[in-house]
């Protein structure tokens, strides 16, 4: 090697020194540069479009926590509500809402007096600003007090959702030119009320609690009830999913021999994870209700279809947290005379619980954003009214899940319903995220580097 | 929901069976643990499982034949003759069905006793007045044959969930009572326990394979029934897809599998190549404290559920493109005529894949070997050229592999289709039309009120079998290719 150098005369370079760079150095130092600018483009290009995901739903969907109510006093007439005034509650509950609206009316023209406010609508037309539920809350209100008839009572009424729109600046005056549910004097008149502090936006805990309304009405649609649904679907994936996942996984990482039946169930699962989601819809229609005959719409279905989809994500999971509990504790336990089976369950499995865990809750997470099987076999289109009284009603009657709802709500016509699917979807991510950060966390916290 | 008390009345069993094999066991010993073969829990689980796992093997297993016994016997009480022109065997099958869970709402709901709803004559009474009350709506009056097959169908329902209770109670107790007449200091309760916990595991183990059987036979079975009705040759080979509830509907695949393809292909491009930049500036140029913040932010994208997706391409992206492209847009043309486009629905998809191909390329260019890099940054190549001329043909076809699980994805993905990309089906390579993909018809002739003995319900299920078949067969080429490539640098 020494002589290499020592023959030959140093090679002339093309007029250049090396602290000086040639045009091919150049060109391939800006090819450099360029590369790596596209890969901060590519990379600035994926958070711009979480940035803009995440301020798109938080900006919409914020409206939805807060709505428009009106408070108005209420004389509950005598002589409109029970005529022979002897409160028997059967009687009363023969006045239908129809027979509300003119204490409605009235209560408007006291509160229009009272301020001194100017208006030349129609105490008909005042009383349309109002959710066309108002008649009857009022109405549950006296079935439930009949001992209040005769006094006048505060009550907070939901407004219309185009007067909400309106001071949500969703619907202006423009765009009501051709609407029939409201007018332009009616929105002077809000106006009117917002200034007399009769009219307000506040905070709307139906919206968390509530159930899903009629199209009519989104300003009394809520997600509560479909959040129950969700839960008990979950309940179902956590009970059936978690026990034959770990004891799937225990039996291929633990104890199966290396054979053709082994081989199969390993491709399997791997391939069952990357089926899409629709086809576990298709399954649940065809195996759980149009064979089986379970309800359509049940949390219990829903569950069943789900639990399927989370079962290999929950396998592939436990068993990577199962192998990777280090041989030397098996051998130890073995050692020291326990049976196989007694050193995986003393053993092995409570060690490996912390990443079992954190696997399920992910799988769980998946499963609660989950939508499209939930289509196939029911989950939407129909309002449940009621939360269910009982598990056995949880788990078996129609009930809608929150992904499904924010479909149905999607799907609406009237953009009123926009601003609560997006709402709803700051629910779901909440949970997600929830979810997610406990499994970070549990995983931080429990996890064994070997 | 007498099968969950059956199921309570079990475990309540179970529970029970191990007090008593643990105290048996225990007492056989003299109360002195250590002559035990078996710590004396062993002995209370042999029972107890004993007398647990047969029993609801047993009515789980009762369950799923109950049905298609039932079926086929009810079946054959309706004479071929009376099924009615244009109608199946199936259509009135299902009515029988409807009708018979009708008479289980009337006597639920107290209009007629049991003896009475089984008495009950379709000359005599008009049932489907007498369902209307409870909420049961039918097309047309019940007729005779119908209802006898209802009752009898309910009669049959009722002695199987009899016979059923019965059995499965008696397997229990003779379950209970073997194991505990078996159990004493000698016997060694901890292998049988331990056989027996194995061949539970096994069970689960198989669940995986019960399900893709499942799946392929519940559709196999339906698409059997599809091809009876429809030609499978305008499936195939049509050209149209226009379903028509009242019959005589053009039901080809290929108007929405071009669909499909399209709107993957426009989600591949959008995510390749942001995903595959990605994944090389975060392995090859970013420093640590880079990739642990840009990796999982990226991530995030990937954990979003569709729905929301879905939504922001029919509420945001759409009408953003609309705005651009539509009437009276920024461009002037009148190219959209609303939100739902290919586009629509690609670009989302594609935002939603980027985490997919970014992390799957990420894992595979980290697999190629560090001597690799260094030979090539050794003879003075810059990082680029390192990366284009070494890295990325040595991980050429593991990228390839990711890129084709990212399009099986792509393919099946329902909610951004169906609410962004549209419900018309034509070939068009206009990207700003509206198209249908074979997710998007699956959810919308299987929603609703779903007639199994229509073609337009069935060929769901085709469908669903193409489509299952397609993803599948990417998937299984692409975990080839993967594995394959991995073995070549391990």
């Amino acid at each position: 090697m020494t002589d290499l150098s020592a023959n030959a005369a140093p090679a002339k370079r093309h007029g250049a020194s090396l602290l000086e760079q040639n045009a091919r150095t150049r060109r391939r130092n800006r090819a450099e540069a360029r590369f790596r600018g596209y890969g901060i483009a590519a990379i600035a290009v994926g958070l711009a479009m979480l940035l803009v995901l995440v301020f798109n739903i938080v900006s919409k969907g914020v409206g939805a926590y807060s709505q428009t109510f009106v408070t108005l006093e209420v004389e509950l007439q005598e002589s409109k509500l029970d005529k022979k005034g002897n409160r028997d509650i059967e009687e009363i509950k023969k006045v239908s809402t129809f027979g509300y609206a003119p204490l409605i009316n009235s209560a408007f023209a006291a509160a229009v007096k009272e301020g001194g406010l100017e208006t030349k609508l129609k105490a008909k037309d005042q009383a349309g600003i109002l959710s066309k539920s108002a008649p009857a809350q009022l109405r549950d209100y006296v079935i439930a007090n009949p001992d209040k008839i005769g006094e006048t009572v505060s009550f907070r009424f939901l407004a219309n959702s185009r007067v909400d729109g309106y001071l949500k600046g969703r619907v202006t005056r423009d765009s009501i030119a051709n609407d029939k549910s409201i007018s332009a004097e009616q929105l002077d008149f809000v106006d009117q009320l917002a200034a007399a502090g009769i009219l307000k936006k506040t905070f709307n805990p139906d919206f968390i609690l509530g159930s899903d309304a009629s199209d009519q009405r989104p300003e009394s649609a809520g997600i509560g009830v479909s959040m129950v649904g969700s839960l008990f679907m979950m309940l179902v994936v956590l009970a059936l999913s978690l026990p034959i996942g770990v004891a799937a996984s225990i039996y291929l990482e633990e104890f199966a021999p290396k054979n053709w039946f082994t081989d199969v169930i390993e491709v399997n699962i791997s391939n069952l994870a990357a089926v899409p989601s629709i086809v576990f819809g298709i399954l649940g229609l065809a195996v759980f209700i149009n064979y089986m005959h379970l309800p359509m719409s049940a949390p219990l279905v829903g569950g069943l279809v789900l639990t399927l989809m989370t079962l290999p994500t929950i396998i592939i999971s436990t068993r990577a947290s199962l192998k990777a509990v280090p041989p030397s504790i098996r051998d130890a336990a073995l050692g020291v005379g326990a049976s196989k089976m007694q050193a995986v369950f003393h053993h092995v499995l409570p060690l490996a619980a912390p990443g079992i865990l954190t696997g399920t809750i992910i799988g769980l997470a998946q499963a609660l954003g989950e939508t499209a099987p939930l289509l196939l076999i029911g989950m939407v289109g129909f309002i449940a009214s009621n939360p269910p009284d009982s598990i056995a009603a949880g788990l078996l009657s129609p009930n809608s899940a929150m992904p499904a709802q924010i479909y149905e709500w999607a799907k609406r016509a009237d953009p009123a319903f926009y601003e609560r699917a997006w709402g709803g979807i700051i629910i779901l991510l909440v949970f997600l995220v929830t979810m997610n950060t406990l499994a970070v966390i549990l995983r931080r916290r429990f996890e064994r580097r070997w | 929901m007498p099968t969950l008390w059956l199921v309570c009345l079990l475990l309540v069993l179970a529970a029970a069976g191990f007090v008593m094999g643990r105290a048996r066991a225990l007492s056989s010993a003299g109360g002195d643990a250590r002559t035990l073969h078996s710590l004396p829990n062993y002995y209370g689980l042999n029972v107890a499982l004993t007398s647990l796992v047969p029993a609801l093997a047993v009515l789980a297993i009762w369950l799923l034949a109950q049905p298609i016994i039932v079926e086929s016997r009810v079946s054959k009480l309706i004479p071929a003759e009376t099924v009615p022109e244009g109608s199946t065997i199936g259509l009135v099958m299902s009515d029988v069905r409807r009708v018979a869970a009708g008479l289980d709402l009337v006597v639920d709901a107290g209009l007629l006793t049991v003896p009475e709803a089984s008495g009950l004559r379709a000359e005599e009474r008009d049932v489907r007045a007498l369902l209307g009350e409870v909420g049961v709506a039918l097309g047309a009056d019940v007729r005779p044959e119908v209802l006898a097959a209802a009752q009898r169908s309910r009669m049959l329902n009722h002695t199987g969930g009899l016979l059923m209770t019965g059995l499965v109670t008696g397997l229990a107790l003779a379950g209970l009572g073997w194991a505990y007449v078996r159990t004493n200091k000698d016997f060694r309760a901890r292998n049988v326990v331990e056989r027996g916990v194995l061949v539970l595991l096994i069970v689960a183990a198989s669940l995986a394979i019960l399900t893709t059987v499942g799946i392929v036979l519940s559709m196999l079975f339906e698409t059997s029934n599809f091809f009876r009705l429809h030609d499978w040759k305008d499936f195939f080979f049509g050209s149209t897809w226009a379903p028509n509830f009242r019959g005589d509907s053009e039901l080809s695949i290929l108007p929405l599998l071009w669909g499909t393809l399209y709107i993957s292909f426009i989600a591949l491009l959008v995510s390749v190549p942001i995903g595959l930049f990605a994944a090389i500036y975060l392995s090859e140029y970013a420093g640590k404290a880079t990739r642990a913040l840009a990796k999982p932010l990226l991530e995030i994208l990937a954990g979003i559920p569709t729905i929301v997706y879905g939504l922001f391409a029919l509420l945001t992206v759409g009408p953003t493109l609309a705005k651009v492209f539509g009437k009276g847009g920024l461009l002037g043309v009148e190219w959209m005529a609303g939100a739902t486009s290919v586009l629509t629905a690609g670009v989302v998809m594609g935002i939603m894949l980027i985490p997919f191909v970014s992390s799957l390329s990420d894992d595979i260019i980290n697999a190629v070997p560090q001597s690799m890099r260094d030979g090539s940054l050794g003879l003075g190549a810059t990082r680029s050229e390192t990366v284009r001329q070494v890295v990325l043909p040595a991980a050429l076809p593991g990228i390839v592999g990711a890129i084709l699980l990212a399009a099986s994805r792509a393919i099946g993905e329902t909610m951004i289709v169906v609410m962004g990309a549209g419900a018309i089906a034509k070939f068009s390579l206009n990207p700003l039309d509206t198209m249908t993909t074979i997710t998007t018809r699956i959810v919308s002739q299987l929603t609703g009120d779903t007639d199994f003995a229509s073609p337009e319900t069935l060929v769901a299920f085709a469908l669903g079998l193409t489509l299952f078949v397609l993803t599948l067969g990417l998937n299984v080429l692409a975990l080839y290719i993967v594995r394959k490539y991995r073995e070549q640098y391990e």
